[in-house]
């Protein structure tokens, strides 16, 4: 088992260089100089190459690359291009809100889809089945951005029950209640698709499931309905639907940038969409980094989950 | 004659896309206090329907139409989910034939035995726990006691349906219904499942109903037979009459069609290609012949 | 001489000694087209969700008969007017345009951007897929391994990144999009494959001495094909979102060209006024289109089952 951990670990490894080999590549694709972009348009030919010089932009690509490889692992990612500030600073506060609006937009998901699903799978073919199943594939068509807004006109402006946009009020910051209040709505909103999914998802898992045969000894067995489906069935669908939620975190995640524009929630995305619409490349770049860590560090938890879950591939107790 | 159950004129209906099939058309069963009654037919000749039906768990577009199923003097078909549920598994218990899909992978063994022990007999888990380590060893499960922390997948196709066993019979039921408890099992391992049913109806007086297809398994283990096609009852005796003396047509096309370990050389002299297997053109009403 | 087997002539099959056909098991009963469609059609949902199809893009390439309206030039006096007003069926935005007319000539901009890029992908990731999955070979699965990487960021992050770098515009939209569906539609290519060669008729065949290239196009490709196709159809429905949503973030197609995405964007602004219809009728419009294309693909795919398919 240790084998594996070890293999996995290495290919995570792996991933994450790629990952920050691209991340890199991006910059080299913007069009223009960088050098420019930061003194202006105005600014002499020797000035922009002393820049060039002191950002190391003349070297050869390998080794930019690896000074950028040896600033991430120092958890150097540069200077803003439009904020004089380490980019660092600016990213840490508010990837840690992206990650308040992710986790409770996780929360909202595995709450409400995989009871969903669990009952859809066992009413099957009723008509509870048929329009969840409904209802859950056009979620799972639905642009995020426009649910939000309709959240915001339904809620907010008609009736008012909740604020707007932002994460606190900004005149009188309340506590814990004044954060769930503003994090309702926008953690519905990006909850929305990947909650969809799972819930269809779910009632596929759960459909094979209960035609097994253990589902059988186990009825003969005399045990309850609800015994059967949520100690026994959900049990054995737990490795197949962690791994989903997995993968819709990535959903998630990349849905994010829009509900965070739309709420004016202070995150990770809405700090990606400025900086992209002020071309500051630097904080574009750890942003994506940022997003794609957090997805390759989740399904890597996710993987090991599903591995103790199934107690197929624990390791043995012994032949 | 006490029987531990009478079915009587029981007909099972499966509604399908394509129209109405009828799975078991009017038929009666008994089994023998203490005995062995082995339901015998090809395949589609509804008896795992009837095993099914006894305990109620048929699937969605099953309905039973008419009969009555008498356990212990009541009639089955007549209690609520709530009653049939005490009854699975403590009062009659199941064994089916898919042994190598028959337990649930996520839990161990003993997990799986304390939780039908401690339902039916509200016991602790201590107790519940010994109970278990006793149903174990009374199937003869080697190591019991380790086993009882191992998953299903560290257990060989024989050990799982002897857990099996152990299960339907942790609560000591009156009635076993076993349908076809060792079609899926290696041939030497299905002797041994077979003596140890022999062993089980000897010790504990547990009644039988044996659900198999093969002659072979009706002649080591059965004291009663019901020969069955297509829905129909069309024999029923002792193992002794059927199996010596059958009446029924099918019946003995049945037993003719078991192949025999060693061809004759009447059957030699024929080529290959013209060997044809048996086919039963006849009348299959219980009328044709004379039933018990 | 090529003999008839399971239906399918295969000119390296030699007849049998005894002179009859050789039969090969299949997996797996070929669907026949004929019985797709027949089951497409009895699918209500899927019907209705093409027929929907068929319209949008009809009324969004004749769009100039449809209305007499500029989609770009507006008369700011009326700005906002609400659905119904007299002459303006769905209302105007915020800068008298007519939004009738912006749907439909936006129309063209969001579906091109969503199915054009699927459809160009397209044969590019299935011979990738093909290639990879024929054989498992070592070059094959490093392959997968690269593209595996671009897995590790979510789509719509890597196609927001992509169009931050490239710029604006239609051709780069598609152009983004495009390249970041390629991990994802040879991944399904590449599965179709390895599944499909593992088969028995294609071993079969290998055995009789066939020529791999041949095989490979002749018997593999078209089950693969055909996967693909159902995965790709399904990914138009998700590209509609993902294509209008870089609109809505501004980088996407370049304003005033209209677009679906950004027309809601446009909406965003006058939504906390109270004013809803801007925002919201594009947005539905998104929404039911990408309904569609998921019914639709979800049709396909229960069509081909052919074990849903009876006489």
């Amino acid at each position: 088992m240790t084998a594996t951990i070890r293999n996995r670990l290495l290919s995570t490894l792996l991933v994450l260089f790629g990952v920050s080999l691209i991340v890199f590549l991006l910059l080299q694709l913007v069009p223009g100089d960088p050098a420019v972009t930061i003194l202006g348009s105005g600014a002499t030919a020797e000035a922009v190459a002393a820049l060039r010089t002191e950002l190391g932009l003349d070297r050869a690509l390998p080794i930019q690359f690896f000074d950028y490889l040896g600033g991430l692992v120092r958890g150097d990612l540069g200077r803003s291009l439009t904020v004089n500030a380490p980019v660092t600073d600016i990213m840490l506060p508010r990837f840690a809100n992206t990650i308040i609006l992710t986790v409770a937009a996780l929360i909202l998901c595995i709450v409400v889809a995989v009871p969903l699903g669990v009952i859809a799978a066992h009413k099957q073919y009723s008509i509870f089945d048929r329009v969840s199943m409904m209802v859950s594939l056009a979620g799972a068509s639905m642009p995020v951005y426009w649910f939000g807004l309709l959240l915001i006109g339904a809620f907010a402006v008609t009736l008012g029950w909740l604020p707007t946009s932002g994460m606190y009020n900004p005149r009188f910051p309340g506590g814990f209640t004044d954060l769930l209040a503003h994090l309702v709505l926008p953690a519905i909103a990006a909850a929305l698709v990947p909650l969809a999914v799972i819930a269809r998802m779910t009632r596929s898992v759960m459909i094979d499931i209960l035609q097994q045969d253990y589902i059988r000894t186990l009825r003969a067995s005399g045990l309850s309905t609800n015994s059967v489906l949520w100690r026994h069935a959900l049990r054995n669908a737990l490795p197949p639907i962690v791994n989903i939620i997995g993968l819709q975190v990535g959903y998630l995640l990349g849905g994010v940038v829009f509900v965070e524009v739309v709420f004016g929630w202070p995150g990770l995305g809405q700090q990606l969409y400025t900086s992209i619409t002020q071309r500051d490349i630097p904080v574009v770049q750890a942003g994506v980094l940022f997003i794609a860590l957090a997805f390759v560090i989740i399904n890597l938890l996710a993987d090991g989950a599903v591995g103790l879950l199934d107690p197929r591939t624990r390791r043995k107790v012994g032949a | 004659m006490t029987h531990a159950l009478e079915v009587k004129n029981l007909s099972v209906d499966f509604h399908t896309d394509s129209g109405v099939v009828h799975a078991v058309k009017n038929a009666d069963i008994c089994v023998r206090e203490g005995g062995i009654l082995g339901l015998v037919g090809e395949s589609g000749s509804g008896k795992s329907v009837t095993s099914l039906a006894v305990l109620r768990l048929l699937a969605g577009r099953a309905r039973i139409t008419s009969g009555e199923i008498l356990f212990r003097g009541e009639n089955l078909l007549d209690k609520t989910e709530k009653q049939m549920r005490a009854i699975r598994g403590s009062h009659i218990g199941m064994v089916s034939q898919n042994a190598l899909s028959a337990l649930d992978p996520s839990f161990t063994i003993g997990a799986q035995l304390v939780e039908v022990i401690r339902l039916h007999q509200g016991v602790d888990k201590s107790t519940a726990r010994a109970k278990a380590l006793e149903a174990l060893e009374l199937v003869a499960l080697p190591d019991p006691k380790r086993r009882m922390k191992s998953y299903p997948h560290e257990l060989s196709g024989g050990q799982r349906q002897r857990v099996v066993i152990a299960i339907a019979l942790s609560c000591r039921p009156e009635l076993l219904l076993a349908d076809e408890p060792t079609t899926a099992l290696d041939a030497t391992v299905q002797k041994q499942i077979l003596d140890l049913l022999l062993d089980i109806n000897k010790e504990l007086g547990t009644s039988i109903l044996l659900v198999t297809h093969d002659f072979g398994v009706v002649a080591h283990v059965c004291t009663d037979v019901t020969v069955m096609r297509r829905g129909d009852v069309l024999e029923s005796g002792t193992a002794d009459q059927v199996l010596n003396n059958p009446q029924h047509p099918y019946t003995q096309g049945l037993m003719r069609a078991v192949p025999r370990l060693h061809l004759d050389a009447t059957t030699r002299a024929i080529p290959r290609a013209d060997r044809r297997l048996f086919e039963f053109h006849g009348d299959t009403t219980k009328e044709a012949a004379n039933v018990a | 001489m090529s003999t008839l087997v399971a239906g399918r002539t295969f000119p390296w099959v030699r007849r049998s000694s005894a002179g009859g056909p050789v039969q090969v098991d299949t997996d797996t009963p070929k669907p026949q087209w004929r019985l797709a469609v027949r089951a497409f059609s009895r699918d209500r949902m899927a019907v209705v969700s093409l027929v929907v199809l068929v319209i949008v893009t009809l009324a969004a390439v004749f769009a100039p008969l449809l209305t007499p309206y500029s989609p770009t030039a507006g008369d700011p006096v009326d700005r906002l007017a609400g659905i119904g007003t007299e002459g303006h069926l769905l209302g105007l935005d915020g800068q008298g345009r007519d939004i009738w007319t912006r749907l439909l000539y936006g129309g063209r901009n969001s579906l091109m951007t969503a199915v054009v890029p699927v459809f160009v992908v397209f044969p590019l990731a299935l011979m990738i897929g093909l290639f990879a999955g024929y054989r498992r070979s070592r070059a094959g699965e490093v392959l997968m391994r690269i593209l595996d990487v671009l897995f590790a960021f979510p789509l719509v992050l890597l196609a927001i990144a992509l169009s931050a770098v490239l710029g604006a515009g239609l051709g780069n939209v598609m152009l983004a999009i495009g390249i970041t569906l390629i991990p994802y539609m040879a991944r399904v290519a590449y599965t179709a494959a390895v599944s499909e060669a593992s088969k028995d008729y294609i071993e079969a065949a290998r055995a009789y001495g066939a020529n791999p290239l041949l095989l490979m196009f002749r018997e593999l490709m078209p089950n693969v094909v055909v996967q693909l196709l159902v995965y790709s159809t399904t990914l138009c429905g998700l590209m509609i979102v993902v294509a209008s949503g870089l609109s809505f973030l501004g980088v996407g197609v370049i304003p005033p060209t209209p677009d679906w995405g950004i027309m809601t964007a446009d909406g965003k602004n006058v939504l906390l006024e109270g004013i809803y219809h801007v925002a919201t009728i594009p947005g539905l419009l998104i929404l039911v289109v990408s309904l569609a294309f998921n019914l639709v693909g979800d049709g396909i795919r229960d069509a081909l089952d052919p074990r849903k398919q009876t006489n």
